[in-house]
């Protein structure tokens, strides 16, 4: 019997796992190679977003020179706070492999909860603002609890939500239907007039760009320093100045017109924030865990039922708060808001922003990035004159092949081990 | 009662049960079932389909409570009621699915559930430089850490299982049906791993079909039949003829080790390895 034993191979160690030196001048070249190698097998990232969004701004401007003047594209970054926000959310719920259906009914209900606490119960905006994003809370806390509790499917649920949620925004609005809010107020002052001033823009995109370059220094020391394979200085700085052009170039190009809006510029700092929240705490993980095998997320000791309840009420507390700055940029709370397209846009953003409707991958600048090409299409339509039946017809082609493309990138991570 | 000179030194039993019973319904699944795992031991658990194996794993992963008998871990009774309960104990199960997340990398899949954090975020260098001491340990072959768990051969994938149940430092590591679904190469990178897991002092239950990975790997072989006991075998003295034998019950009364109802598992165990000569680990460099 021993001799099965000594037949087995001997073991090969590995040299391939060796650490290179971070200043090594193939650096940058690897960094391409590494990049061209995961797009190969499928692992697309945020590419095809991006070449559509070059595709659909050239065909814009092509047909209208106005789409990318400076006014457009002020317009366009104020437009896509509200419900980016909501496919913020949206991108929290696909990451679990859940969908909310509901979040334009929720956002509804915040933006009618605001309406009337403001202006009919004359209460503070502070408190206001808390009331609107704590019922969207609650709507989110009661989907994951009949999730989890009973296991129903987050369609039904939240379709069931989506009509009652509608029904309880009716309620709430009354008879008079319809509420304006104050401008003078200044949640709509924020909304619609607050824009950072010119050399504000600059400082803040010089600060971003430093907290930026400074977090990957810091990390790249710390592995060097514990002798991992660390991300070059030179492609730290590559990426860093590349960043800084990028941000001190759109901002000088909005600063030509109102400039960069506040409200774009939270919904930004959202974006960011739920970024390094995923990215890192142990929350962030579990909920990628979770999308990727709930099994194997319980196995480990995940509370799997926790991370669904944080997820939706997340989701629905994002939505209401994509309902409060729409009712602060159009000044009012009626029975059409969060009503319309609402939904579906911030779903169609999240998924053509890249996070997959099969639950695991995504980041939160799907959001930013989808919310940018849904809004881009909207607002070249609106420029050429086509209404809103061309624009629903292009948007749902838009989506379909965003779809498709997450498709296609499975099957060929499959086929290529990368599931 | 002595070994030979050359033989290590006998290490202390971590986990002994004892008359363990369990019936689903009408069906008795395990009947007077005796079962023990020392440190630094690999155990082979054979049997047929049906024999009780998994159902005997599921008793110690805490999935199943026992029906009957007793369950000691370090001398002392314990009870497994819960998944959680089997982990504190230091028992760490890597079944057939292996559950790993496919769209984490390796180090995230590893720490999963139990990730470091310093600072108010998540320790990503230490997690990467402690996997790395891990699998090198395991002399593992994986070339990233950094890439998606759906990116590994099966062989990779078992490495990383085995590897994540070895974060909490086990006592004894469960392997349900490691090298089922793999091909020869990967089957050897496993069964290395299970000799590294050996020197690491862990207790090893293997449970398998494959006679020919049992017996390169394992101390010792316990078979199952019908849900009962039908011997314990050491690995140097036994042919897969004989297992199979005993597997099947073709000639299991004549080989099966008497095992007297009265006589506590210890009886037998002293006496295995004590009538035949233990066989000698080869040296560790001798390139396995």
């Amino acid at each position: 019997m021993s001799g099965i034993r000594d037949e087995r191979p001997p073991v090969i160690r590995d040299g391939d796992d060796e650490d290179e030196g971070m200043l090594s001048p193939g650096a940058l070249r690897r960094a391409g190679a590494a990049l061209a190698e995961r797009v190969r097998g499928g692992d697309l990232g945020s590419l095809p977003v991006i070449v559509g969004l070059i595709v659909i701004w050239s065909v814009f401007q092509i047909l209208n020179p106005v789409f990318l003047s400076s006014q457009n594209l002020v317009n366009l970054s104020m437009q896509c706070a509200a419900t980016g926000t909501i496919a913020l959310g949206i991108v929290m719920v696909l990451l679990v492999g859940e969908i909310d259906l509901s979040v334009g009914s929720v956002s509804g209900l915040a933006a009618a909860i605001l309406g009337v606490t403001l202006v009919e119960l004359q209460w503070n905006t502070v408190l206001a603002l808390a009331a609107a994003v704590v019922a969207g809370m609650l709507a989110g806390m009661l989907y994951g609890w009949l999730f989890t509790r009973f296991g129903l499917p987050s369609f039904v649920i939240t379709l069931a939500g989506l009509l009652g949620f509608l029904g309880l925004q009716l309620w709430v609005l009354g008879s008079t239907g319809s509420i304006n809010i104050p401008s003078d107020s200044w949640i709509v002052e924020f909304a619609q007039h607050m824009f950072l001033p010119v050399w504000a823009s600059y400082v803040v995109a010089v600060l971003a760009v430093a907290a930026y370059a400074f977090s990957l220094v810091s990390r790249a020391r710390r592995r060097s320093a514990a002798n991992l394979v660390s991300q070059g200085y030179t492609e730290i700085a590559v990426r860093s100045s590349g960043l800084l052009v990028f941000l001190l170039v759109s901002a000088w190009y909005l600063n030509l017109w109102r400039g960069v809006g506040l409200m774009f510029v939270f919904f930004l700092v959202l974006v960011v924030v739920m970024h390094l929240v995923l990215t890192r705490t142990r929350w962030g993980r579990a909920v990628y865990a979770v999308g990727g095998s709930v099994e194997a997320a319980r196995r480990a000791g995940i509370r799997v039922d926790r991370i669904y309840l944080s997820v939706f009420a997340l989701c629905s507390s994002l939505a209401a708060v994509g309902g409060v700055l729409a009712a602060a940029r159009l000044a009012a709370a009626n029975q059409s808001s969060g009503g319309g397209d609402i939904n579906l846009n911030a779903i169609a953003a999240a998924v053509i922003g890249g996070a997959s409707l099969f639950g695991g991958r995504g980041t939160a600048f799907s959001a930013l990035l989808g919310i940018v090409v849904i809004q881009s299409i909207s607002s070249g339509l609106t420029l050429l004159n086509l209404d809103s039946s061309v624009r629903f017809m292009v948007t749902g082609v838009v989506l379909v092949l965003a779809v498709i493309v997450d498709s296609i990138s499975r099957r060929t991570r499959a086929a290529t081990g990368r599931a | 009662m002595s070994f030979p000179a050359s033989s290590p030194p006998r290490r202390s039993r971590v986990l002994t049960m004892r008359g363990i019973g369990k019936h689903f319904g009408a069906v008795k699944a395990l009947t007077d079932v005796d079962f023990w795992v020392s440190e630094g031991e690999v155990v082979a658990l054979v049997g047929d389909n049906g024999a009780g194996k998994s159902t005997l794993v599921k008793i110690l992963a805490g999935v199943h409570p026992p029906d009957a008998g007793t369950i000691e871990f370090d001398g002392d009774e314990v009870e497994i009621a819960s998944p959680a309960d089997s982990q504190e104990l230091g028992i760490e199960t890597i079944f057939q699915d292996l559950a790993l997340c496919d769209n984490l990398d390796v180090v995230a899949n590893l720490w999963l559930g139990r990730e470091l954090v310093s600072g108010g975020g998540l320790d990503e260098v230490e997690m990467e430089q402690r996997t790395w001491t891990l699998l090198r340990e395991l002399s593992a072959k994986i070339s990233s850490v950094r890439i998606p768990v759906a990116g590994l051969s099966g062989g990779q994938r078992q490495t990383v299982a085995i590897a994540r149940s070895l974060i909490g430092d086990p006592r004894v590591v469960i392997l349900d049906e490691p090298t089922a679904a793999l091909g020869v190469a990967q089957t050897a990178e496993v069964l290395n791993l299970i000799e590294r897991l050996r020197e690491r002092g862990h207790g090893v239950i293997l449970i398998s079909h494959n006679m020919a990975d049992v017996l390169a790997v394992a101390d010792r072989v316990v078979v199952l039949r019908l849900g009962r006991n039908n011997g314990v075998f050491n690995a140097v003295d036994v042919t897969s003829e004989i297992l199979v034998a005993a597997i099947t019950g073709a000639s299991g009364g004549a080989l099966r080790a008497p095992a007297p109802p009265p006589s506590p598992p210890e009886a037998r165990i002293t006496r295995l390895p004590a009538t035949k000569p233990r066989r000698v680990d080869p040296p560790s460099a001798g390139g396995r």
